[in-house]
């Protein structure tokens, strides 16, 4: 008995070291060193300003202002999305894509709360990019991840049929010719890795700061 | 559904096959003291862990001194982590808490250190708001090796127990300890840890980020040591998330690719122990019975989870989406779940993570259609049998089986035996008995929860009405019960309304329940399989006659499924019909 308690208490101490201090320590070293971009984050600067991560799916909307003040609800700002920009998925968190607290919805399938967000979204993505889309926009025609929350509430990425929708808007709006935003489109779709295992994305932030730097707009 | 999608499937069965027959090979030369590739690497170190802990490792130790080693280890773990989290901000020093986070309150800690011992990794706290990068490093990190090691341990001793010829030494818990963190967790997480971080895991020390983004707005990005964690989550099938939103976040599985590798990392273990079980049995046909039990029901759990998840809910179809494959789109049910995965590496990732312990979610479970709701609880309903935790898996499948020789016997007519030797009335007492604990645990938290005001406060609001709040409760204590972690999130026992914790406080009775369930469903099976090995050591063997009912062929495999099948379904078949079942097979939407 009194072994085991000098063995437990001894091991316990010398584990901690080896598994939770050196080896997090080994491998934080070999990962800066050998991959330093990743390891931080591929975080993005335009002008020496850092705006983002790549990996990280962010809210592209414009604060609301009333008489000079911006617009809170709840202690959150309230955001419109801007029509420059493409738009990433719905977000459960709280703002909207906030990367330091993800969350899930959570909402049920058979709940009418998940009906209401979503018809929520259809209707916001319609009223967004139905004005700009050839022939009439409904619900039916909506792609579901562009209806549906993602799971991290900062998925970086939006399916490309999303994209081809959104394009027509931003190509509007930005005076640039569909061709032009659509050769950025396939240009910034990920595919599925090795071949077949997840879906082909396309990659919001790096798509939204190409159009940036093709109309001569720093942020 | 696409082809692409079943291909993945497939494909994951065939690779994990061929990387598990390896694994199983070099484990069972770790555990037999045969030499293996990796000797000149850890044999210094494993004598200088030996030499500080004053262990003799030659000394065998029968299955009581084995569970004593274990308890008193496990105690010594719980004490340490409960300090580490209840004094955070006593660690400020390291530098390793940027974000200054304060201790989330004693019962919510009650639950989290009872959590990640118990190898659940239960979660009702979120990581990025309440853990510091010390807490995660050298509280959680630490017990994600440990929790692992412990469980691969007591595999192994019944498994000697099983074959022993010998007396009663059913090996060194210490030794087996060691060897399990030294040859086995760690030179596999170093590798899962570096092709993470080269797919584009983060790993480092930096304050949060604060940035402007194109159009203005403000916002913030949490950093940490990710990688790290993350290998060894999957690995040891643990599952606690460095984010709150676990595998979903893209700093923890950025990529399809990643997404595979993890799904791999979090069965190689589990399967390999089963084809290091035929090897160490000396008759690998046993390992391969086993396996092809594992493998067939774990196939048909993600075909039902695909087809339900491609097909949609009904809150899409009554908003008005189109939930069909077009060109460019998923379809299928993306609520909860992340364009770079899919519906395919959403539902074969669910499967994988809720037939082992792991409980790690790339996807939101509680998201999930009522059918594709449903296969999660099922597989926990199995006891974690398909596969299962590292270790645990194993054991608890070995009781399965000499439960299933005890009923072969019976149906012929003759006394059981497995590997030629008698399984008798005190072994079948306690299989039995130790396989009903943790069903009677989950049944009973269950009811407790659901029929108290103190549990119902869980449930989130969302689901307050309908079957949705059922399906919660049962989830958050069948998953706890299974030491699996996994949950229909919007169960809480944690309010926080500030990243940091000030001014949170624990739902007590979520907390506290939830703990006892966890360490109740662990130790106790674990005492009694090592009881079991112990009663099996002392045993003579018997040379197989012509009446001997053989554990190595298909009619085995299928009297197997069949034992696993009744048993779990029996149990459970009415808690399942009062949740997901009733989602499944209704199209009406609740309030």
């Amino acid at each position: 008995m009194k072994r085991d308690i000098i063995t437990s208490a001894i091991g316990i101490l010398v584990l901690t070291l080896f598994c939770g201090i050196l080896y997090p320590l080994v491998i934080t070293g070999i990962s800066q060193v050998a991959f330093p971009g990743n390891a931080d984050g591929q975080l993005v600067h335009v002008d020496g300003k850092l705006v983002g991560s790549q990996e990280i799916g962010q809210n592209f909307g414009l604060q609301v202002y009333k008489n000079g003040k911006p617009v809170m609800q709840n202690g959150v700002p309230v955001t419109n999305p801007d029509p420059r920009y493409f738009q990433t998925r719905p977000s459960a968190t709280v703002p909207p894509n906030n990367a330091a607290a993800t969350t899930f919805s959570n909402l049920g399938p058979n709940s009418v709360a998940t009906e209401q967000e979503i018809s929520g979204n259809i209707q916001a993505y319609i009223a967004l990019n139905g004005p700009y889309y050839p022939g009439k926009l409904r619900a039916a025609n909506v792609p579901v991840d562009a209806a549906n929350t993602s799971a991290s509430g900062i998925d970086p990425d939006i399916s490309v049929r999303n994209a081809d929708i959104q394009a027509h808007r931003v190509a509007a709006v930005r005076h640039l010719s569909l061709a032009a935003v659509m050769t950025l489109v396939n240009k910034y779709t990920g595919g599925r890795g090795l071949g077949f295992s997840g879906e082909p994305g396309v990659n919001v932030l790096e798509l939204n700061l190409a159009l940036d730097r093709m109309n001569g707009v720093h942020a | 559904m696409t082809f692409l999608g079943w291909l993945t499937i497939v494909l994951f069965c065939v690779v994990l096959t061929l990387l598990a027959m390896p694994l199983g090979r070099y484990m069972a030369a770790v555990y037999t003291g045969q030499p293996t590739f990796l000797d000149p690497l850890f044999r210094t170190p494993e004598r200088l862990f030996y030499r500080v802990m004053r262990v003799d490792p030659e000394r065998s130790q029968d299955w009581k001194q084995y569970a004593k080693s274990l308890i008193i280890f496990s105690l010594a773990g719980w004490l340490l982590l409960y300090f580490i989290l209840r004094t955070q901000t006593l660690w400020n020093w390291t530098g390793l808490n940027p974000e200054g986070f304060h201790s989330a309150p004693w019962n919510v800690t009650f639950n989290t250190t009872s959590s990640f011992l118990t190898n659940t990794n239960w979660q009702y706290y979120g990581g990025e708001t309440t853990m510091s990068y010390f807490s995660q490093m050298a509280g959680l990190t630490v017990q994600n090796f440990l929790s692992a090691g412990v469980g691969i341990a007591v595999a192994v001793a019944l498994i000697r127990g099983i074959i022993g010829r010998s007396g009663k030494g059913i090996g060194n818990f210490w030794q087996d300890l060691i060897r399990t963190v030294l040859w086995v967790l760690t030179p596999i997480s170093i590798v899962v840890a570096l092709i993470l971080v080269f797919q584009g895991s983060i790993q480092n020390f930096s304050h949060y980020v604060n940035f402007n983004g194109p159009t203005g707005l403000a916002n913030s990005i949490a950093m940490g040591p990710v990688a790290s964690q993350e290998a060894i989550k999957e690995l040891g099938t643990n599952g606690g998330g460095f984010f709150n939103t676990n595998s979903a976040h893209p700093f923890e599985n950025p990529t399809g690719f990643t997404n595979f590798v993890e799904m791999l990392t979090v069965l190689v273990i589990p399967a390999g122990l089963v084809f290091m079980y035929g090897r160490m049995a000396g008759n690998r046909r046993q390992g391969y019975a086993i396996f092809a039990t594992m493998l067939v029901m774990f196939f048909g759990a993600c075909c039902v989870a695909y087809v339900a998840e491609a097909h949609g809910t009904p809150a899409q179809h009554a908003a008005g989406l189109h939930t069909q494959v077009v060109a460019g789109s998923t379809g299928g049910n993306m609520e909860g779940k992340e364009q770079r995965f899919g519906i395919a590496g959403s539902a074969l990732f669910d499967v994988v993570t809720t037939v082992t312990s792991c409980g790690a979610v790339n996807s939101a479970i509680e998201s999930y259609t009522g059918i594709g709701g449903a296969v999660p609880m099922a597989n926990l309903s199995a006891s974690e049998v398909i596969f299962g935790g590292v270790g645990t898996g194993l054991y608890s499948i070995l009781l399965y089986v000499l439960l299933a020789v005890f009923i072969g016997g019976l149906m012929v007519g003759r006394t059981p035996e497995y590997l030629g030797k008698k399984i008798e009335a005190r072994e079948i007492k306690l299989v039995a008995i130790g396989l009903l604990i943790t069903p009677l645990a989950a049944l009973f938290s269950t009811a407790l929860a659901t029929a108290s005001s103190a549990g119902r406060q869980s449930i989130s609001a969302a689901a307050a009405g309908g079957p949705q709040g059922f399906s919660e409760t049962f989830y958050a204590y069948l998953s706890q019960a299974n030491n699996n972690g996994s949950a229909f999130a919007g169960y809480g026992g944690f309010v926080q309304p500030n990243a940091g914790s000030l001014g949170s406080h624990g739902i007590t009775f979520a907390d506290l329940l939830g703990g006892f369930t966890m360490l109740f469903a662990r130790y106790a099976p674990i005492l009694f399989a090592l009881a079991v090995a112990g009663t099996l050591a002392g045993k003579r063997v018997s040379p197989a006659g012509l009446g001997t009912m053989r554990t190595d062929n298909p009619t085995f495999v299928v009297l197997l499924i069949g034992v696993i099948v009744l048993v779990g379904a029996l149990t459970f078949f009415p808690a399942l019909l009062l949740g997901p079942i009733v989602q499944g097979l209704t199209g009406h939407l609740y309030q």
